[in-house]
């Protein structure tokens, strides 16, 4: 079926190449691979807080370490001598269990990223990914799936309202965009023709599909900000209406561990964004050539990871929340639906490519443009509904101002007395000189 | 249990790894599958079948299954129980389990049907078990698992597929029907019409009530706010917290002098009238 397949043992050179890793090279990549989450973390959290500091037109943070560098080291050493507290309501365990569920999952989503090519590592031919299964997105959203659990049962077992609160949302907000964030992923399945990450990598190799399948693309970005709790769609946690949201009563490390999982989340959705739509390590035509060397694909990775980690916090600096029946309104009634519509869209044209064979996409395309020209004539034909004019009612005698808030034309009642009066006025004229 | 095991025997590759996990995540599946049933509290109760779940999944991925165990973490523990969880947590976390049998015979049936329905799997998953030679990975999905599952679904069990999806759909649609049908059909109040009914006279006062009066001599909400007067505005006071009779040390009256830096002498009257005032509230 893919055609990188090697017909004796029906493994990629990806999947070959992985199974021949030493143990000591396995041990290694797992360290690498949690270092570059809390390492990314550190930065993410300093970077936040500068980008969103020059946004707001002041200096951010700038005392600790160079330019402010090493501040949220030093915010998370503090963090962790801090004092523990366990709420007295708490339900124990599931308390102290649930910031471990938040965080695991984040990091092992990282297990499938196929953060580069094909490098040397003292002597050994691998790949830069630690494993590479046959349903590697799936692992992905499984992982994010679990995590949610965590900040579900934190919530829960902290027994304080606004914890609740906090989880209730949390769990509406998962059901609801996991949908999006899945459908969304079917259409670069299809054209990719397999579930594996280093499989997509490979088939972007003709053209990354954010151009391609730009419908999937929008909805995954918005599903994947609305799956990290990030504003806007940061109901769980949503400061001004509940505290903290579903850690509200988390001190010292419990606390530092969903921070950890929040920023390690978004490090991960960005990663399997820039693998799903950018191309994974690709670099873009002109530095084709740089696709060679598997280490240099690792800093192509690296930046378009930063490009979607720098639009999260340019969403938080810019946008105000959402409230929560519009943030609803926007998963079910918009990304589903146009998530399922497109990928009908993917199917009709597959179905007619594959049937007709693919010479005929000049055919494909004119079909389509008919199709759309038709509609749009439709459209302009048909006459525009009337609407009512609304007729501004004064509720009562209060005195308020004008609803539609016109300034009204000058009352003609006033200006015929006026003219009556006109020797009147003549005279007081003559007066005032 | 022995299922699995039979099925990873007749697989011929039962490797040491696959025992480990099998012996160590048998025992714990089945511990909190009998957990689950034990266990008092609910939301305990859907932790433990979460745990059941992702062992399951597990097994799955084990048993050389990696689309079916990462589609059971998805489907069943990451969108079926997260909406149990979501209506056990709407339900309140401090309702216990009620006693009292509303239908009657309600256990008996259930212990019943239980009793079938297990004597039903046994019967099923024994006679696949045993009496059906394995065909092995190799025939069924010779090119891959995902692919395997996707042409049988889509070829020989097409329409039982089709016509799960559209019971479920139905299902759907049922329920949504069901939870509409209850809601009355009176609109909901919009912005603009709670505006008008507001200046129409259908609420008590046109603006909110006023907010307490924080001075700094007091840091409490109970601190009523002052009219421009230096009288006391009662609509500020809370009715919940005046109405509760609270042992404390008697709260510092409203004192506007706080706000005039000591100065006594500029607003003299109004100073005086706003002590005397809070107090007599107080008394």
């Amino acid at each position: 079926m893919n055609p990188a397949i090697d017909p004796v043992d029906g493994m990629t050179r990806t999947q070959q190449l992985l199974a021949d890793d030493p143990i000591w090279l396995v041990i290694l990549k797992v360290v690498v691979l949690f270092a570059v989450g809390v390492v990314l973390t550190l930065f993410m959290i300093n970077w936040e807080r500068k980008v969103v500091a020059r946004m707001q037109q002041r200096p951010g943070p700038n005392r600790v370490g160079p330019n402010g560098w090493l501040q949220s080291l030093a915010d998370g050493l503090k963090l962790a001598f801090k004092e523990d507290i366990m709420p007295v309501l708490a339900d124990k365990k599931v308390y102290f269990i649930a910031p471990v569920i938040s965080t695991i999952p984040a990091f092992l989503a990282f297990s499938v990223i196929p953060f580069g090519g094909e490098v040397s590592i003292f002597g050994e031919r691998t790949v830069l990914q630690l494993v590479d299964l046959p349903v590697g997105v799936l692992v992905v959203l499984a992982c994010s799936s679990i995590g949610v659990y965590g900040i579900v049962l934190g919530g829960w077992a902290s027994g304080s309202p606004y914890s609740l609160l906090g989880a209730l949302r949390s769990a509406a907000q998962v059901i609801s965009y996991e949908i999006a964030l899945g459908l969304s992923v079917v259409a670069v399945v299809l054209y990719a023709r397999s579930l594996s990450t280093a499989d997509i990598v490979a088939a972007q190799g003709s053209g990354w599909y954010f151009y391609l399948l730009i419908p999937s693309f929008v909805v995954f970005v918005i599903a994947m900000v609305g799956e990290t709790n990030r504003a806007p769609f940061d109901l769980p946690e949503a400061e001004s209406e509940l505290v903290g949201g579903f850690h509200t009563e988390y001190t010292s490390l419990k606390f530092a561990l969903f921070f950890l999982a929040e920023y390690v989340n978004m490090v991960t959705v960005s990663a399997m964004a820039t693998t799903l739509f950018l191309g994974g390590g690709r670099w873009p035509w002109p530095l084709s050539s740089f696709n060679d060397n598997g280490w240099l694909m690792f800093i192509a990775f690296l930046v378009k990871m930063l490009i979607f980690l720098f639009v999260f916090i340019w969403l938080r600096g810019t946008l105000p929340r959402f409230r929560y029946d519009q943030f609803m309104r926007l998963g079910w009634k918009v990304l589903v639906p146009v998530s399922l519509g497109w990928i009908l869209v993917i199917f009709a044209i597959r179905a007619y490519r594959n049937s007709t064979g693919s010479e005929s996409t000049a055919a494909l395309l004119i079909t389509i443009g008919i199709v759309v020209l038709a509609i749009l004539a439709i459209a302009f034909l048909l006459p525009d509904r009337r609407t009512p004019d609304e007729a501004v009612e004064v509720a009562s005698d209060y005195p308020v101002p004008p609803l539609d808030l016109e300034v009204p034309a000058a009352p003609r009642k006033r200006r015929t007395p006026v003219e009556q009066r006109q020797p009147a006025g003549a005279l007081s004229g003559k007066e005032e000189e | 249990m022995s299922v699995l095991a039979q099925a990873a025997s007749t697989a011929g590759d039962a490797g040491v790894g696959e025992a480990i996990v099998f012996w160590i995540l048998g025992p714990v599946s089945l511990a909190s599958a009998i957990a689950m049933v034990l266990a008092r509290n609910a939301v305990h109760s859907a932790l433990f079948l979460v745990q059941t779940m992702l062992s399951l999944a597990v097994f799955y991925l084990m048993q050389q299954a990696p689309f079916l165990g990462f589609v059971q973490i998805i489907v069943y523990t990451g969108a079926v129980m997260m909406l149990f969880l979501f209506v056990l947590m709407l339900v309140g976390r401090d309702s216990s389990d009620s006693v009292v049998e509303v239908l009657r015979g309600q256990r008996v049936a259930a212990v019943l049907l239980g009793l079938a329905f297990a004597l039903l799997l046994v019967a099923g998953v024994g006679r696949a078990a045993f009496a059906i030679p394995s065909a092995g990975l190799g025939v069924a999905a010779s090119n891959g698992n995902l692919p395997g599952i996707g042409r049988l679904v889509f070829t020989d069990y097409l329409l039982p597929f089709e016509l799960t999806s559209a019971l479920l759909i139905t299902a759907a649609l049922g329920a949504i029907v069901l939870a509409f049908a209850q809601k009355k059909p009176a609109a909901k109040r919009g912005q603009r019409a709670t505006v008008i009914a507001r200046l129409r006279g259908e609420h008590a006062r046109v603006s909110p009530l006023p907010g307490p009066g924080v001075y700094a001599t007091a840091n409490s909400v109970a601190v009523p706010a002052l009219l421009p007067d230096g009288s006391i505005a009662r609509e500020s006071l809370s009715e919940i917290i005046e109405g509760h009779e609270v042992d404390e040390h008697p709260r510092p009256p409203a004192d506007a002098h706080a706000l005039t830096d000591g100065r006594r002498d500029a607003p003299e009257g109004t100073a005086v009238r706003t002590t005397t005032g809070g107090e007599e509230d107080r008394a």
